[in-house]
């Protein structure tokens, strides 16, 4: 499992730690949170049958119930067309080219991360954020991607021992326990 | 399938199995009726064998349900396009434009549910207040009289929970609600107390969620994953209820993943004998019907119409109304834990109903009136929501921390009253295509005067009661924009809501409605339409309690079934 290279991942764990830094006082930062983990997953989620694109349901176990996040669903054919498109790119397939041809994020996290340079992660902050900001549509790419990483539910690779909802004070999913009608009437 | 199955006659073909179709379903099979849905998405909802339980698809995963599509549509393979005026060109954007999910249940599977009725004068706004230039307001062919036994029909058939008499401003009922109105969040405790304060009447909302067991079905237990999210514990009634009840009649088929892509008609082309649709190997089939029932939503109802060349040509894909956002955000100094609870828990009504100080608003911009729509009292997003639109950088762990854009934070969302135009509206795409085939639905859509005039009277106001409740700093702004720095950030063109009206107006008169006051398709007398492309005007209200009480009264009468009665209590 994992679809990029040991230095892609080197410098995709420090761009995603100048994106979402650690703070002092208990936010770690990105790589911490196993964001590296959530999107070389995403990058390879059709190598796993079912692939790694919607969790199953209904409880995560963590507020009682199964544990049926970790059983990953069935997309349909259509569904599957739509989203290794979007992962994979449209390669000249024509059923993939409808609406145009698509670089698909895995070449985005090559050329994006190989534009980065490969002495990124020795750089200091201001540098990173300059060679960051040279490609905007990649750079904003990866932040959504990262902040999904940071605060999705852990099943996707992410959000490494909750410590991302615990940075936040998020209880995340509650299912099937719920909050009490007092614990929504109440102050905090 | 079965080729017996395929081959078979039904009763009636219903197109979409939202709100509308559900509603439909459950009353045609009530009255013995063969039924056959059609559903272009996929089933998360229920099995479709008894007893019909959840299928345990559904969890509170922000990641799912806001970010991957999972209800669908997939923008990608079913892709709207959008621009404001015809001077924007071909389109300005390309994607998602106002989607409610493609999937068996429709919208009403992610929808949290507040089902307020509209009022009287609401079913004759042009008698009420008359005409506003630019508009084309009409009366409905029905009036609030006529719609209340419907109304009590429809907060039964889903399971509304409500308090009878809180809202000053509502028309007369017959009847308690079924439910008791369920707990109220904090942060709408808050904002609900500050707005009384300052002479506002704000009730709690009456909401499609049991607050007690109903029907067969539990309690919510308040888990917060509300709007946007289905229920995992099937807490939500719409359309769960009236579609578990279909099934159970063993009178009603649901073939999910089944596009329909023809409204086939006889010879005559005065009756409809059946409709045509891909199955999900994209293969075509025909299947024949007594009747077909339209229920694809404002959106695909008025395209599926257009692709078909059925209905006026002139009225069919026009008057396409949502509701015209306002959001008031405010900021707290202490946590709110709006992630507990239901999104939504309050509404109020005052802008719907213009006071002196609206009359001088309106005045001023040279308009009869302005009318706005419903202040939901609620919460904020979940944090990726919060996450993505935060700086990049050591602002965001910082910011994340404070969490002043989601656990610190209320909203007030005003449902403004749209005013219908001739000239917003669905048409078919010149060149985009979805992945059935089929030319992407267009909307051409701008504000009239009205709306603007009127979000900016209530917004200013609306942040001073975020104020009095305790919020440190305020902002608002609006969907689809008005100027300023979001008009021309793409993606924030489009207007977000959910709420779709229009787009095939019922009314008597042919020359000027696509569909007849029973809802039946002017020209062609085995259609109707049960969903809110039929709207004449789009009020300040949710649609969806209305379009459950629609297709009740226009699915009894496709029956022949005794229309209800109601007593006005004295
Ligand atoms: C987050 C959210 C919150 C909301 N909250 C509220 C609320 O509080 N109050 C309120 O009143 N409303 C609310 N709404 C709006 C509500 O969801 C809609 O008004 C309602 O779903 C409309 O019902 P409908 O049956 O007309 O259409 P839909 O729910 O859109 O259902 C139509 C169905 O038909 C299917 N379909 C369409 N075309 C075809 C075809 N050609 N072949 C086969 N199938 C087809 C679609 O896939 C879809 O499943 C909310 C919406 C959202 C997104
Ligand atoms: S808040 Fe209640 S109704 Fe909404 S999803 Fe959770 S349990 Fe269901």
């Amino acid at each position: 499992m994992g679809y990029l290279q040991a230095h892609e991942l080197r410098t995709l764990a420090a761009a995603a730690d100048r994106l979402v830094p650690p703070t002092d006082d208990g936010h770690p930062g990105a790589a911490a949170l196993g964001v590296v983990d959530y999107i070389d997953g995403l990058l390879d989620a059709f190598s796993t049958d079912p692939p790694r694109i919607w969790a199953g349901g209904p409880f995560s176990g963590r507020a009682g119930g199964d544990t049926g996040f970790v059983r990953f669903m069935d997309l349909s054919s259509l569904e599957e067309l739509a989203w290794r498109t979007r992962i994979e790119g449209s390669q000249g397939i024509p059923e993939r080219e409808r609406m145009g041809p698509i670089t698909g994020w895995q070449a985005q996290y090559h050329s994006g991360l190989s534009a980065l340079g490969a002495d990124f992660g020795d750089l200091d902050s201001d540098q990173q954020t300059a060679r960051l900001d040279a490609d905007p549509e990649f750079r904003d790419l990866l932040y959504e991607h990262v902040v999904e990483g940071c605060y999705a539910a852990p099943e996707y690779g992410g959000n490494r021992n909750l410590d991302g909802w615990r940075a936040i004070d998020f209880p995340g999913d509650v299912q099937p326990r719920g909050y009490t009608d007092a614990e929504v009437e109440g102050r905090a | 399938m079965s080729a017996a199955a395929s081959n078979a006659e039904f009763d009636a073909v219903i197109i979409g199995s939202g709100p509308a179709g559900a509603t439909a379903a459950e009353v045609l099979t009530g009255a013995g009726w063969s039924v056959l849905m059609l559903e272009k998405g996929r089933n998360h909802l229920m099995a479709l064998d008894p007893p019909f339980a959840p299928l345990g698809h559904v969890s509170n995963d922000e990641l799912k349900f806001m970010r991957r599509y999972f209800l669908g549509p997939d923008p990608w393979l079913e892709p709207r396009t959008f621009r404001r005026t015809e001077a924007d060109g071909e389109r300005i954007e390309t994607g998602d434009v106002n989607n409610l999910p493609s999937t068996v249940g429709g919208g009403g599977f992610h929808a949290d549910g507040k089902l307020p009725r509209f009022r009287d004068d609401d079913f004759k706004p042009l008698s009420a207040a008359g005409p506003v230039e630019g508009a084309a307001i009409v009366d409905w062919p029905v009036d609030y009289d006529e719609m209340e036994p419907y109304y009590a029909a429809a907060e039964r058939a889903v399971g509304v929970a409500g308090e009878a008499g809180a809202n000053p401003f509502a028309s007369w009922r017959a009847d308690p609600y079924p439910m008791p109105a369920g707990p109220d969040m904090y942060c709408a405790l808050l904002t609900a107390r500050a707005a009384t304060e300052m002479g506002y009447h704000p009730y709690r909302a009456p909401t499609g969620v049991n607050s007690v067991e109903y029907d067969g079905r539990p309690a919510c237990n308040n888990c917060g994953f509300c709007g946007y999210f289905g229920c995992p514990i099937d807490a939500k009634g719409d359309p769960v209820a009236p579609l578990r009840h279909a099934l159970q009649t063993g009178n009603c088929e649901i073939r999910d993943e089944c596009v329909v892509t023809d409204v086939l008609l006889d010879r005559s082309g005065r009756r409809a004998r059946g409709v045509r649709y891909l199955d999900r190997n994209l293969e075509p089939h025909e299947v024949s019907g007594r009747h077909v029932v339209l229920a694809g939503g404002a959106f695909e109802t008025p395209r599926l119409l257009l692709r078909n060349e059925l209905g006026h040509p002139d009225v069919v894909g026009r008057f396409l109304q949502f509701h015209f956002q306002t959001y008031v955000l405010g900021m707290f100094g202490e946590r709110l834990h709006g992630h507990r609870g239901r999104s939504v828990t309050h509404l109020m009504d005052d802008p719907i109903v213009p006071d002196a100080a609206a009359m001088d608003a309106a005045r001023e911009a040279g308009l009869p009136f302005i009318r706005g729509g419903i202040v939901e009292h609620g919460a904020a997003g979940h944090p990726i929501l919060e996450g993505i639109h935060l700086p990049q950088g050591a602002l965001h762990s910082q910011l994340m921390m404070q969490s002043m854009t989601r656990d610190r934070m209320a909203v007030f969302t005003m449902q403004g009253e749209d005013l219908p135009q001739a000239t917003n509206r669905i048409d078919l795409d010149p060149h985009v295509r979805d992945a059935y085939g089929l030319p992407a639905g267009r909307a051409t859509y701008a504000p009239h005067a009205h709306e603007i005039a009127c979000a900016e009277h209530w917004a200013p106001r609306l942040e001073a009661v975020m104020r009095e409740a305790g919020a440190q700093n305020t902002f608002w702004t609006t969907s689809p924009p008005i100027g300023g720095s979001m008009a021309d950030r793409p993606g924030g063109r489009t207007p977000i809501s959910r709420h779709i009206m229009g787009g095939a107006r019922m009314g008597d008169d042919p020359a000027t409605s696509v569909f007849d006051r029973w809802q039946r398709l002017h020209g062609v007398e085995n259609v109707i339409c049960t969903d809110s492309s039929v709207f004449p005007t789009s009020t300040g209200y949710g649609p969806t309690l209305t379009i459950v009480a629609l297709a009740i009264r226009a699915s009894r009468a496709l029956a022949g079934l005794d229309p209800l009665r109601s007593e006005r209590p004295s």
